[in-house]
């Protein structure tokens, strides 16, 4: 099925997720417009990367992502409110109880 | 940037709640007013996604025509070192046009359809880019004002309650910093050079400094989006605010050049610790933004011959992706 944005010329739109350092996450940091995935990683090389900003780079088709809609968000993240407990700030452990 | 392609579930969007407009735009402005990011799938008014499509595609725009003016003295650049420079920074404009259209598309636009519209002369741009570069000073000139003055307008932009464009003007705030400096120490080695380069230092700040400050757009009293974009938090200071801030800024630095800014009635105002500065030609800045300038039709020509001698590179580029995934498929 054709998806709203989806371009019908054989481009597509990918998203661009940088590896800053060795050590950290990918983070998404925007899109390119690319015929394949390779030239999505060599766009994304010039685009977002003319400043060392970093060492890897991975290329997603933005069709290929599914996200959760915000109308969903108190369905999927509220039940997580209250569970302090899950936090170990929650815990009353006395002063003179160390390394714990 | 959490593009339009993320709806690709080929889910239905949820349907409509009780909720009328009026109660979900009062929750808009709440969230507005309580300094939350509004991102690409959040319900939004339509004026505000209209709002933005125009102003980061004009944003986006004006990026894209302002490498025209600079691309011009690349080959002719005063040394290897300069024409190096010239080009990382050409090549950075063009890197801002690409992460605009992104934020633009997030809104629901394509970027083929903004592109249209700025070759078809719908779409505006930045009036400033309608002036030549006459001089390699004027190279100068625009890194230390004109980019001086986007400075100024896109620093507030970083907080703008639109996420995708916020984040897109943190990446381009960050860059600019390098295209003003290159910009003054150009205009620095000039006015400490030779009687003639020092002169061309001032021919450009003469023909530059008016149209910078028309950057900022009519004067409050005449700006018609204003107050809706300061209550939607896409703007934060009035285009009178930013341009006296520019003046002040820049003031200082002009003298310290040893450069004459060409308004006889600038002046440091001890009352209210800001520069006095003569009134701007609004017939001009209308002109120019009606497509009279010196450059416009040349601009706009440029572009387009671009776009089409580029056709046959986009066509053989799926054509060669084709192939590709054709040979990938019967390997496999």
């Amino acid at each position: 099925m054709e998806h709203e944005g989806e371009r019908t010329d054989g481009w597509a739109l990918y998203e661009i997720f940088i590896r800053a350092r060795a050590g950290l996450d990918h983070k998404h940091v925007g899109s390119v417009h690319a015929t394949d995935a390779r030239m999505a990683l060599e766009h994304a090389r010039d685009v977002y990367t003319r400043r060392q900003e970093g060492i890897s780079i991975w290329v997603v088709r933005s069709a290929d992502i599914l996200a959760s809609d915000p109308a969903d968000a108190d369905a999927l993240f509220e039940p997580a409110r209250d569970k302090v407990y899950r936090h170990p700030t929650f815990y009353d452990i006395p002063d003179e109880v160390k390394t714990l | 940037m959490y593009t339009q392609g993320l709806d690709a579930a080929g889910r239905e969007p949820a349907p409509p709640d009780a909720a009328s407009d009026a109660e979900r735009e009062a929750r808009f402005q709440a969230r507005v007013d309580a300094e939350e990011k509004i991102e690409p799938k959040d319900w939004m008014p339509e004026a505000y996604r209209r709002t933005l499509i125009r102003q980061i595609s004009q944003h986006a725009h004006s990026e894209i025509v302002g490498m025209l003016p600079e691309g011009n003295w690349i080959t002719r650049a005063p040394s290897l070192l300069r024409k190096t420079i010239l080009m990382a920074k050409v090549q950075d404009e063009g890197g801002h046009g690409a992460y605009l259209y992104a934020a633009a598309e997030t809104l629901g636009v394509s970027r083929e359809e903004l592109v249209d519209q700025l070759l078809d002369g719908r779409a505006k741009y930045s009036s400033i880019f309608n002036y030549p570069t006459l001089t390699w000073a004027d190279i100068g000139a625009i890194g230390w004002l004109v980019d001086g003055a986007a400075i100024m307008n896109q620093i507030p932009l970083c907080r703008c309650s639109y996420g995708p464009y916020a984040r897109a003007m943190v990446r381009i705030c960050k860059e600019e910093s390098f295209h003003q400096r290159q910009g003054f120490e150009i205009m620095l080695k000039l006015a400490r050079g030779a009687t003639a380069q020092k002169n061309m230092a001032q021919d450009a700040l003469n023909r530059w400094w008016w149209p910078s400050l028309m950057m900022f757009g009519p004067s409050d009293v005449d700006s018609k989006h204003s107050a809706q974009s300061m209550r939607w938090k896409i703007k934060r200071f009035s285009n009178d605010e930013l341009r006296q801030k520019f003046v002040d800024f820049t003031a200082p630095q002009a003298e310290f050049l040893g450069l004459a800014v060409p308004d006889p009635e600038l002046a440091w105002d001890e009352s209210t610790q800001h520069y006095r500065f003569g009134s701007i030609d609004w017939r001009e800045f209308e002109d120019v933004l009606k497509g009279h300038g010196p450059c416009n039709r040349e601009r706009l020509e440029a572009r387009r011959k671009a776009h089409e001698d580029g056709r046959w590179v986009r066509e053989a580029a799926v054509a060669h992706a084709a192939k590709r995934a054709a040979t990938a498929r019967v390997a496999a």
